[in-house]
């Protein structure tokens, strides 16, 4: 087999549009493809994928391998991650970034594992050590208490990148790159997992991973009760509402409304935190917030650490008069 | 027959411990275990063994606990049995590193999992509170061969099926999956029971199964590292928090608004 060469970047696409993940993704793998002086190529996995094939090579993809079959119009593990090994094989690439995100929260260590090879996990970032062409990773680890720079012996080296880590590059569409078709035969009998049912939770509104104000309530709330304040707030800001583990944990919100290193990333413009202590682990989930604003009775909450603004106060008192300020304010 | 189920579960430094008692050692790219604090059992590791329980209190099977390590504290790990898990298996050699690479570990309790002859299902936690990986549970599944469903808050079984609700951004999906299957949970699954006093006592009279390398079949290539730590460090905020502040809290909230004004961030 000849040497393994280039970046090999697996974009997800949904409804004929390229994934944002998968715009950061090739950001990520510009960078990386310039150090090594190699190629940049996206797979994208689906029945048809020739309009995100357009855009991923005006993100800034050299080459789009098409992997296409008719049983990969919808995610299904076993079946998509079939067709990352062959692709794999086929291609050689010398290094595989993968967002992420749910799907690639279980297609990067299974195609890891699959290939014999090594997992750089959640990564902040990623460069390349130009002597050697190995790729360093720096990743979150103890809950984001400590950061940990790591590398992969073995080739392809794969790393999970954080979603939003990396910001997509603007839409170039005079760039020029090459579609590669690659089908794949896959076989039906390959799903050992089959989706059954599916029900959704979310809040209505604003989508909280794409708010651009994001209001988080925590255990200090005491309550469901409170998170109802928190709504109007974030109403009158065009925000959604979100909140720690520990509130989800106690039912007071579902699930989809968590933030943190095993919720939902965010990098909303304004982030108002209240009643949360700021453990790590929140933290994992809101370090791309630009402005950080925290309510919390204890003026030594681990939260005031990482905010721009912060109230010592009990939420009872500041957030009604707080809603009630802003509420001028935007009316004027 | 009945079902056999195995828990795969991580010792790990306790999260909730005080920040002030969190060390590096970066010359040995380590952190030091604090001496005034016991270790615990990983908390979604806790939720497995929580998910393994709720289908033995419904039907007949045994509950099997594994765990990999080069050292234990064994009263910490006996905890699942304790909750009511029957038995415990402890991979324990000083080469058994289990930090930042997976790939052995992984290996480690698949070979384990074979040389108990297999289970019908396999729970494991998402991912450890230490080293954040979440690739060990996926790496078994990958290894044995077996169904894998990720990020479950229930699990049953249900006419030869794992049946699971899983969690996706937007809500949860239900899906089956054929048998022999491996399941990874997350903490939605709902708090762990507590031992009970019946299930303390038991737990003392029990004694694990320990198991070194040499028990274990294992070729080189498979004991082989995948990924190399090259540096650890406590990152550094450089964020200055400026405190608002008011005639009272009600005062604070409204300053606190016209900061952001003044700011143009609202």
């Amino acid at each position: 087999m000849a040497d393994a060469t280039g970046v090999l970047v697996i974009g997800q696409s949904s409804a004929g549009a390229l994934d944002s993940t998968a715009a950061e993704l090739l950001a990520a793998g510009r960078g990386v493809a310039a150090s090594l002086g190699e190629d940049l190529s996206i797979a994208l996995l689906g029945d048809a994928v020739d309009a995100p094939a357009q855009q991923a090579i005006a993100h800034g993809a050299d080459r789009v391998y098409a992997v296409t079959s008719p049983l990969l119009s919808e995610y299904q593990a076993d079946l998509y991650l079939a067709a990352m090994d062959s692709l794999c094989r086929e291609v050689n690439p010398r290094v595989v970034l993968i967002s992420r995100t749910n799907e690639g929260r279980e297609l990067a260590p299974r195609l890891a594992f699959r290939l014999g090879v090594g997992l750089a996990q959640d990564c902040l970032e990623v460069s390349v050590d130009e002597s050697s062409k190995t790729l360093l990773a720096n990743r979150p680890v103890y809950g984001g208490n400590a950061i940990a720079v790591v590398s992969c012996e073995h080739t392809p080296q794969i790393a999970a990148i954080r979603p939003k880590a990396y910001e997509a590059t603007e839409l170039d569409s005079s760039r020029q790159g090459q579609v590669v078709s690659f089908p794949v035969d896959l076989d039906a009998s390959q799903a050992r997992v089959r989706v059954v049912e599916t029900v959704r939770e979310e809040s209505e509104g604003v989508k909280l991973e794409e708010a651009r104000v994001v209001v988080s309530g925590g255990r200090g709330l005491g309550g469901p009760e409170p998170f109802a304040g928190l709504e109007d707030l974030a109403k009158i800001l065009g925000g959604a509402v979100g909140a720690s583990r520990a509130a989800v944990d106690s039912g007071w919100v579902p699930p989809s409304y968590q933030v943190g290193l095993t919720g939902k990333s965010i990098t909303p413009d304004l982030y108002i935190t209240v009643a949360i202590s700021g453990a790590s682990q929140h933290m994992a989930g809101c370090s791309g917030a630009k402005c950080i604003v925290a309510i919390n009775k204890d003026a030594d909450a681990n939260i005031f650490k990482d905010a721009r603004y912060g109230v010592v106060g009990d939420w009872e008192t500041v957030i009604p008069a707080l809603t009630e300020a802003v509420r001028e304010l935007m009316d004027s | 027959m009945p079902l056999k189920i195995a828990v795969l579960a991580k010792q790990v430094l306790d999260p909730e411990m005080p920040m002030a008692a969190f060390r590096i050692d970066s010359d040995a790219k380590r952190v030091v275990p604090p001496a005034n604090i016991p270790p615990v059992v990983n908390g979604f590791d806790e939720n497995a063994v929580e998910a393994a329980l709720q289908i033995k209190d419904a039907k007949d099977a045994t509950v099997t606990v594994i765990s990999t390590g080069s050292s234990f504290a064994l009263d910490v790990m006996k905890k699942p049995l304790s909750m009511g898990a029957d038995e415990l298996v402890l991979l324990q050699d000083d080469d058994f590193d289990n930090t930042i690479d997976s790939f052995q570990t992984a290996q480690l309790l698949a070979a384990a999992i074979r040389k108990l002859e297999g289970f019908d299902l396999i729970i494991c936690g998402r991912q450890a509170s230490d080293w954040d990986n979440a690739q060990v549970p996926l790496g078994v599944a990958e290894i044995l061969g077996v169904s894998c469903v990720s990020l479950g808050k229930k699990v049953d079984v249900v006419d030869g099926k794992a049946i699971v609700e899983r969690i996706v951004p937007d809500g949860y999906q239900v899906v089956e999956a054929s048998l022999p299957a491996l399941v990874t949970v997350s903490n939605e699954l709902g708090q762990p029971r507590y031992p009970t006093l019946r299930g303390i006592m038991a737990a003392t009279r029990k004694r694990p199964t320990v198991w070194s390398k040499g028990d274990l079949d294992l070729d080189d290539s498979q004991s082989e590292a995948r990924v190399t730590l090259r540096q650890l460090f406590i990152p550094v905020s450089d964020q200055e928090c400026e405190f608002v502040e008011g005639e009272d809290a009600a005062d604070a909230g409204r300053q606190l608004a016209l900061k952001l004004r003044e700011a143009k961030i609202i």
